[in-house]
């Protein structure tokens, strides 16, 4: 037999999550619902004689669900999710502090008449507003047991949890509270006694809902039945000649209940203060200083991503070389086998995992933000910003994030609750320039910008770089809010909790959870794509005996490069970078540079090393190696004319930043939407829009007489 | 004398209001009346971003800000 099921559940903001992970501890694990992008989050809760599965069920305002998290929560609710376990109870977390909206989405849930605890979360904040809560008479009136706990203190938990098994031992059904329109209610009945007649067991509040509303999916669902299209329009009808026809008035008498019950359970005590949230927020959403706090906050968080995740980055990178090492010899037998763990298996998941530092501390500061709530404040100023575009205030998490790592910003759009906004801003992120790009910028600026234009069009040139995927992207959101994604867009409400503390234990369980998704996604993808990509340049293999013609005929300590060289342009990559050459001549890419780009589609940050090869000089190169930089400049075309020209560099670069070259970001965007259509759109459209570009500026550059 | 009707995106920081009316409401307005702001309900603006758009407000205990094109289609009353 199966453990009871006990579902949180309750408006955002409420400490829903903090109390599951008081409750749960770090018995947690995440996924997704079926078949959609909502995140899931489940752990097992140990009672006192008995164990219970917990699920941490998305935050919502309203039953009456207005997006994807909404529906499953509702759903959840009335306990009608496919493939989910019905919950044996729910548990209900009310913000008494926000006394009157939670307890709307109470008299929701009263509907659905399922056993119900309730959770009184943030009675401390009320105290602090010299007020008090009369908690037997809010039980009383609510016909549920009410317990107060505070996440943050861990008060109360001990009694939640022995009321919890109380509950599901001697489950209380909430009495059905809120007073609606009795002829609303009425009318409500007969057509859902009609309904039922003609085979469909409908909801009361669907009913409710589609009365009210006029709900297009469901109008069109009864437009098969004459008779009850009828009912439903003459049912109309008369509510609106009784003045109550308006969705408003379900809300008006759920909220007037509220209204009363706050009236009848909150009592003044002390003497009324100015609110702590009220003097931080003079400062920080001031006209002017609220800018500057802004900047100084998101300059802390990028600098630190930077800064902090570098040590540990490289000591993540000489762990891999350090477990390389100690692999290959084991292997030296079998030699194919040798390359594919350490030149596929290793490097490749090796060159995943050093994100996982970047990410970890991105979501620190994201916890930290969330928690505090500054997040929400920033929301606020950045609005009008991204709002123009179709994004909304939200959207500067992961969009700035993006500049380090898009796999991080892909993963923070889920502070967008509005799907569709979270959407464009998922398919935009990979443009913003991250930081993998800069070795390539690095190796052709030092190589044909700067010693010919100086430091100063150096630095314009890198700018221009980290500038061009942020300005295309706003034509690109304009487009796909305007054609491609579907669905109505949210109106921008944002709820702006009072500041407070954040708590060690929910910053450490979201870094966690982030770099758990992360290693899983990196653990089964990546992998496989490693595999392939090194399949590529390894087969077909060169002769034994082209290799010994090469090491006879060039000096010793060249011989390695050109037998890499050889194998590479023998390789399937090789042939198919020649083969495909044809294609990168508009761009003035040879076949060499072709070769570079497409051993660069798995992760971009190969390129130096395998513009290396191509170029001769073995793998071993770096982004600041002399070597390279005089390579590029002596390569030329087999007509003799120079290969590269600083346009071509310029080319080059545009491709790059334009190109999305990772499958880390593309296994992550599939990850994050849960079906293969988005990273494949990306892949696409970045890839046409860096060909474009490439072709276009060697175009120019023709036009021009600079080629 | 009768208390000046106007809508809630011509309020200033400060000011003290009550919902009068909801004008034309599209099926997105729904869910502001989800969030409490039915008519009849008193709330006072905290706050305009530093663009002007959008706006904070409290109301009902807590803190909502929304963007000046939908609270235009709210008609309150200064109070």
């Amino acid at each position: 037999m199966s453990r009871p099921l006990v579902a949180i559940v309750g408006n955002p903001n409420a400490g829903k999550t903090s109390l599951f992970n008081s409750l749960t501890g770090s018995h947690q694990k995440v996924g997704n619902y079926p078949g959609v992008t909502v995140e899931k989050a489940e752990g097992v809760c140990r009672l006192e004689s008995m164990t219970v599965d917990m699920v941490d069920v998305p935050g919502l305002y309203s039953m009456n669900p207005v997006s994807e998290d909404e529906r499953v929560a509702a759903r959840v609710v009335h306990g009608n999710l496919e493939g989910e376990q019905e919950p044996d109870l729910l548990v209900c977390v009310i913000d008494a502090s926000a006394l009157e909206r939670n307890l709307f989405l109470f008299t929701q849930m009263a509907e659905v008449q399922r056993p119900t605890l309730v959770a009184l979360t943030m009675v401390d904040r009320l105290e602090s507003k010299g007020l008090s809560v009369d908690v037997p008479k809010l039980s009383n009136l609510l016909g549920t047991e009410v317990v107060v706990v505070e996440g943050h203190k861990s008060r109360g938990l001990e009694d939640l949890k022995q009321a919890i098994q109380r509950n599901l031992e001697e489950p209380k059904i909430p009495s059905e509270v809120a007073p609606l329109p009795t002829a609303l209610e009425a009318k409500v009945s007969s057509l859902r006694e009609s309904l039922q007649r003609s085979g469909m067991d409908v909801l009361r509040s669907e009913v409710r809902h589609t009365l009210l509303l006029t709900e297009p999916e469901f109008v069109a669902t009864i437009a098969a039945y004459p008779s009850l299209n009828d009912e439903f329009r003459a049912a109309r009808k008369e509510l609106e000649s009784l003045g109550i026809a308006r969705p408003a008035v379900e809300s008006k008498a759920r909220y007037d209940w509220a209204e009363m019950v706050k009236r009848a359970t909150i009592r003044e005590e002390g003497p009324r203060t100015k609110s702590l949230t009220d003097r931080i927020d003079g400062v920080l959403t001031n006209r002017v200083f609220g800018f500057g706090v802004f900047v100084g906050v998101m300059y802390v968080v990028f600098l630190s991503i930077y800064t902090f995740s570098k040590p540990l980055m490289e000591w993540i990178d000489n762990g891999f070389g350090a477990i390389s090492g100690w692999v290959e010899p084991k292997l030296a037998g079998v030699p194919m086998l040798q390359s594919m763990v350490v030149d596929g298996l290793i490097k490749g998941v090796g060159s995943v995992m050093v994100f996982l530092p970047q990410i970890l501390i991105l979501f620190f500061f994201i916890a930290v933000l969330e928690g505090t709530g500054y997040l929400a404040r920033a929301a606020f100023l950045m609005d009008r910003l991204l709002g123009w575009c179709g994004l909304n205030g939200r959207a500067f998490i992961p969009l700035l994030s993006s500049f380090a790592c898009a796999i991080p910003g892909i993963m923070a759009a889920r502070v967008m609750p509005d799907q569709k906004s979270r959407l464009a801003t998922i398919l935009v992120a990979p443009l913003m320039s991250c930081s993998a790009r800069l070795p390539v910028y690095l190796v052709i600026i030092s190589t044909f910008i700067e010693p010919q234009f100086g430091a100063l069009w150096a630095g314009v040139a890198l700018f221009a770089m980290h500038l061009i995927g942020l300005v295309l992207a706003i034509p690109i959101i304009w487009f796909l809010n305007r054609k491609i994604l579907k669905g109505r867009r949210l109106p921008f409400l944002l709820e702006l909790p009072p500041y407070q503390w954040p708590r060690l234990k929910d910053i450490w369980m979201t870094m966690w959870f982030r770099g758990k998704v992360f290693v899983q996604t990196a653990g089964t993808i990546i992998v496989v794509m490693s595999i392939f990509i090194w399949a590529a340049t390894y087969f077909p293999r060169l002769s034994p005996a082209a290799e010994a013609k090469i090491r006879a005929t060039v000096p010793a300590e060249q011989a390695d490069a050109r037998v890499q060289y050889a194998q590479l342009e023998q390789s399937a990559l090789g042939r198919f970078g020649k083969a495909i050459e044809p294609v990168f001549v508009p761009a003035g890419f040879d076949w060499r540079i072709t070769t570079s780009i497409l051993a660069a589609f798995p992760a971009r940050e190969v390129v130096v090393p395998s513009m290396g090869i191509v170029f001769s000089l073995g793998k071993d190169v770096e982004g600041e190696d002399s070597k390279l930089h005089s390579a590029l400049r002596k390569a030329t075309w087999p007509d003799g004319r120079p290969l590269f020209t600083p346009w071509v560099g310029v080319g080059l670069m545009v491709f790059f930043a334009l190109c999305c070259q990772c499958t880390s970001t593309l296994a992550t965007i599939k990850r994050e939407t849960n079906t293969w259509k988005w990273p494949t759109f990306v892949f696409v459209y970045m890839t046409i829009l860096a060909y474009v570009f490439a072709v276009g500026i060697h175009q120019l550059a023709r036009w021009l007489g600079k080629a | 004398m009768a208390a000046p009707i106007t809508a809630m995106s011509h309020l200033k920081r400060g000011m003290h209001a009550r919902i009068v009316a909801m004008r034309e409401c599209p099926c997105e307005l729904q869910r502001f009346a989800e969030m409490g702001l039915t008519e009849g309900v008193e709330f006072h603006v905290v706050k305009v971003a530093p663009f002007g758009d959008p706006v904070e407000i409290e109301v009902r205990g807590y803190r909502l800000c929304l963007r000046r094109k939908e609270a235009s289609c709210f008609e309150v009353e200064v109070l």
